[in-house]
């Protein structure tokens, strides 16, 4: 069976939040958990959401 | 019958001596024809079975091509639009032997004139049958602009996508457009629900305008969403040239594809006759 998407990075502000399973970036600064969401966006080849205002995943489609 | 148009295909040069090329055997098949029969050589006809192969292979030739091509597109046409240029090919050989069976008849029954007079007659028959339907017979389409509620993308009041980032939110406001296809009927309401045919749509919207895109950019894609309580479309691009009423000219030239037509309604009717 193909996955047609699937998680490639988590990066968040609140450690609290994040499941294992996958590449967690903590940031302290919710510029920098922009910075690094934009240039893994880039990087990985997929989107960013947010699913909230702390919460980043980076999805492939 | 060979025209280049927005689409770009078949591809100037080669692709179209390739088209010609077909087009002159399946004339040549159509007139040896009617001499075959008038000197009841009956066997000569199995050669149009062989000629019938011949342009089912030409139909599996623009599939594969166009096919692998579609990997490489910026935005893909979708298999349906694939599958439906490859029918074209295909049906447009068989009006070729058509038209030559006919003014060859024409000819070899009365004079070079009814020949030529055949050959027009069956040209504009085969003109209306190729001229398919254009998507404005069956929706209303309207430019809206998109806008953003929180991180989702909406198109009027059609959830779009989760756009995480502000600045590709800012850059989605700034270069996308979005549309509502506003279906007339319930069968069109079937029709432009079809993956294929949205996918067309925004094949074809790409291609005449531009799209603001590369590859390694998923977020900024092109989307076509359905609401699901009355059907509508909307349509999310991301244009090079912003212009929303030349925008709403070529979708609504966009062909209807074959194998996208859905009519439920048909459907009703068959069940009353029945009963």
């Amino acid at each position: 069976m193909d996955l047609e998407k699937y998680i490639l990075a988590i990066i968040t502000t609140n450690p609290k939040k994040v499941p294992a399973g996958a590449a967690v970036f903590h940031c302290d600064t919710k510029e920098e958990m922009e910075n690094i969401t934009a240039n893994l966006e880039a990087i990985l080849d997929g989107i960013a959401h947010a699913l909230s205002d702390e919460l980043y995943v980076i999805v492939k489609h | 019958m060979l025209r280049t148009d927005y689409r770009q295909y078949p591809t100037y040069l080669h692709g179209k001596i390739i088209h010609v090329a077909l087009g002159f055997i399946a004339a040549g098949l159509g007139t040896v024809a009617v001499p075959a029969i008038l000197e009841e050589e009956f066997t000569a006809i199995t050669f149009l079975t062989l000629a019938a192969s011949q342009f089912r292979e030409v139909r599996n030739m623009e599939r594969n091509t166009l096919t692998e091509l579609d990997s490489y597109e910026l935005v893909s046409r979708g298999k349906t639009y694939i599958e439906g240029v490859a029918i074209a090919f295909e049906s447009r050989n068989y009006l070729v032997i058509f038209t030559s069976l006919v003014s060859t008849l024409g000819y070899l029954m009365f004079n070079i004139w009814v020949g030529i007079i055949a050959a027009v007659v069956a040209v504009l028959i085969s003109k209306s049958l190729m001229s398919g339907g254009k998507l404005k017979e069956i929706v209303d389409i309207q430019f809206v602009e998109p806008r953003f509620d929180g991180v989702g993308l909406y198109v009027d009041n059609i959830y779009m996508m989760n756009i995480g980032l502000p600045v590709r939110q800012a850059e989605i406001l700034r270069y996308g457009m979005g549309f509502i296809l506003k279906p007339k009927d319930f069968n069109s309401r079937s029709t432009i629900a079809n993956l294929g045919q949205r996918q067309a749509i925004l094949h074809d919207v790409s291609t005449a305008l531009g799209v603001y895109r590369d590859s390694g950019t998923p977020a900024l894609v092109p989307l076509a969403k359905r609401d699901l309580d009355d059907g509508r479309i909307a349509v999310f691009v991301l244009p090079q040239e912003r212009d929303a009423e030349r925008a709403i000219e070529i979708i609504g030239d966009v062909p209807i594809l074959e194998n996208a037509i859905r009519m439920p309604s048909e459907k009703k009717k068959t069940k009353k006759g029945g009963e």
